[in-house]
Parts: structure tokens; sequence; C-alpha cells
């Protein structure tokens, strides 16, 4: 999903720094709100933030033979909302654009409105909806974490073809969501299971914090202590 | 009893990840496959006739040097990671042991 040093105009460039920046800017106050009132919260703050390094950097191979790579925003998303997962994004971005050549400082506004806005925000959502159905918290956090891959990957070929609308918007779009989406439905579901597996064990060993954070309800770890 | 869920989840991902390697066997970059999705698209906008207007301050000189830094930027989050659990369980443990008292 990142879009390249200098492959957007300038005026793009400017438009999703405009629509970026607020976010970033709500997510630091708000990291510091939480933290300054649950000091605890600070190591999860670092898995979640880990998470998205670790993941990001996997280019897996594809069945649609090419490759991409997960964005891990799924588990901060749930974890801590969209705004705090946006700050974790740019940080990784950040890193990218400057040590790999991936992405760039220019595209930066675009990108960290992709994986760290808009995917998270979609990841948040569809945990929210999902948990009210009721289904087991497993099943919430796979569903968030491929969604919010998805989009991601999804608002990224958006972007790209607003700003390459040839011959028009909706030809360009079709043409980077064949790049994009197909190959990125298997990763998705990959990032879902991943995003799992950390939860679970996040869960085993601080459900406490969990609850605190409202992610799981208290019901759960009554269920779980009784099993104990 | 040892929590097999953890180990079907990621012997899935392990799966996600070895069938496409597997079909297309022989395959390369040469013949245009796995290439970054990333990579496509710049392609697709290089075709379109534009120019990107500027370039990335400072660039991997090989290959080899840009999978190092993927690999630093994984090993920063494995320490990380890492730490805070090892931190989490010590905690658990030190609990159980004034539960125990």
């Amino acid at each position: 999903m990142h879009i390249m040093e200098g492959f957007l105009p300038w005026q793009w460039c400017l438009f999703w720094y405009i629509l970026a920046l607020p976010v970033v800017a709500y997510g630091i106050i708000q990291i510091k709100k939480i933290t300054d009132k649950n000091p605890e919260f600070k190591p999860l703050l670092a898995v979640s933030g880990a998470f998205i390094f670790i993941l990001s950097s996997l280019r897996l191979p594809s069945v649609t033979g090419s490759s991409s790579h997960p964005t891990g925003t799924g588990l901060s998303a749930v974890l801590f909302g969209p705004a705090v997962t946006s700050v974790l994004g740019t940080i990784v971005l950040l890193f990218q654009s400057l040590l790999l050549a991936h992405g760039g400082l220019t595209t930066l506004g675009a990108n960290v409105f992709s994986m760290g806005i808009v995917g998270p925000f979609v990841a948040w959502l569809v945990y929210k909806a999902v948990k009210k159905i009721g289904w087991s918290v497993s099943i919430c956090i796979f569903l968030a974490a491929v969604t919010g891959d998805w989009f991601t990957y999804l608002t990224t070929a958006l972007q790209l073809s607003l700003a390459f609308p040839i011959p028009t918007i909706g030809s360009a779009f079709v043409k980077f969501m064949v790049i994009y989406a197909y190959t990125q439905v298997p990763l998705a579901i990959a990032e879902g299971l991943l995003t799992v597996v950390i939860f679970d064990y996040i869960n085993k060993l601080r459900p406490d914090i969990l609850e605190t954070l409202k992610v799981i309800g208290p019901k759960l770890k009554e269920t779980i202590k009784a099993v104990g | 009893m040892v929590d097999k869920k953890p180990i079907i989840l990621l012997f899935l991902v392990a799966l996600i990840v070895a069938i496409p390697l597997t079909i297309y066997n022989g395959m390369g970059v040469n013949q245009g496959y796995f290439m970054g999705s990333d990579d496509q698209s710049s392609k697709v906008i290089e075709e379109t006739g534009y120019k990107p207007w500027i370039h990335p301050i400072w660039e991997p000189p090989s290959n080899e040097i840009e999978s190092i830094l993927f690999v630093l930027q994984a090993a920063i989050g494995v320490v990380i990671m890492g730490y805070v659990f090892l931190y989490y369980i010590r905690q658990t443990k030190e609990r159980a042991k004034k539960d125990k008292k």
C-alpha cells in the first residue's frame, strides 16, 4: 500500500496530509491521556506498535503470483482505537520511507491515511459491530484484522485512481484494484490469523488490561476464572 | 495441556505462504512473478507517462541491503514484543506466588 516517493502530484500529497494530520495529532493527545490515566497500558501500546513493525516488514507471496505485505494495524485498532493507531502507523511508515525507500516523505500523508486511518477505522468498526452480534472474540478479532488490511489497500487503489484517472477514475480504480485487492485476500487472512494468535496470548497473560480497555466484557473473565 | 489453537492458526499461515510458492514453483521475478504490488502500481503509473517529481533522499543500494533493513524492522518489533511478554509472564508468576501465600 506504499505510494512511492514522487508518485503523487504535489496537490494530492498536500490534500492527504491535511486529512491525516488532525487525526494523528488527536491520536498523540489520546496516547498522552490514556497513558497518564493508566500507566499499565504503556507496555500493551508498545506491543501493538511492535506488531505493526513486524507484520508490515513481512513481504509475503500471494496466490495471484505477486507479493505484498500485511499491515498489522488491526490489533492496535481493536485495543486502542483508530486515532492512536494512526500515530503508531506513522512511526512505521516514517521508518520505511527513510531507511527502505518504501513509501516517501511527500506521500507520507496519503500512506498514513490508508494504513493508519482508514484501515484501523474499519477494523475498529467491524470489531464493535461483530461483537454486538455476539460472536466469539477470536472471530471478531479475525474479521476486524482482515477487513482492516483489505480496506487499507482499497484506499490506496482509490487514492491512485483519483490522482491518475486515466482514462477515467472508474477504469483506473479497476486497474489498481486488480493489482492490490486480489493479491491482498490471502495475505489479509494470514494477518487475521496472526492477530488472533497474539490477541489470545495477551488475553491469557493480562485479561484484566483488556477488560479495562473494554475490549472484552467482564463476563468473559468470569468464565476464564471458572475454567481456570 | 498444550493449547492447540495457536499451533493450528500458525500452521494455516504457513500454508497460505507456502501454497503460492508451490503453485508458481520455478517462476521468478524474470517471468514477472512475485513482484511487489507497490512496484506494480508504480509501473502502471509510469506507463501513463507520469514522471515522479521527487526521488527518495536515500535508497538501499542493493536488494541485499534492503533485505537486512527489512529484517531490522522486524527485529525491532520482535525485541519489544518479547520484552513486554516476558515482563507480563513474570508479573503473572509473582501474582500466583502471592496468592499461594
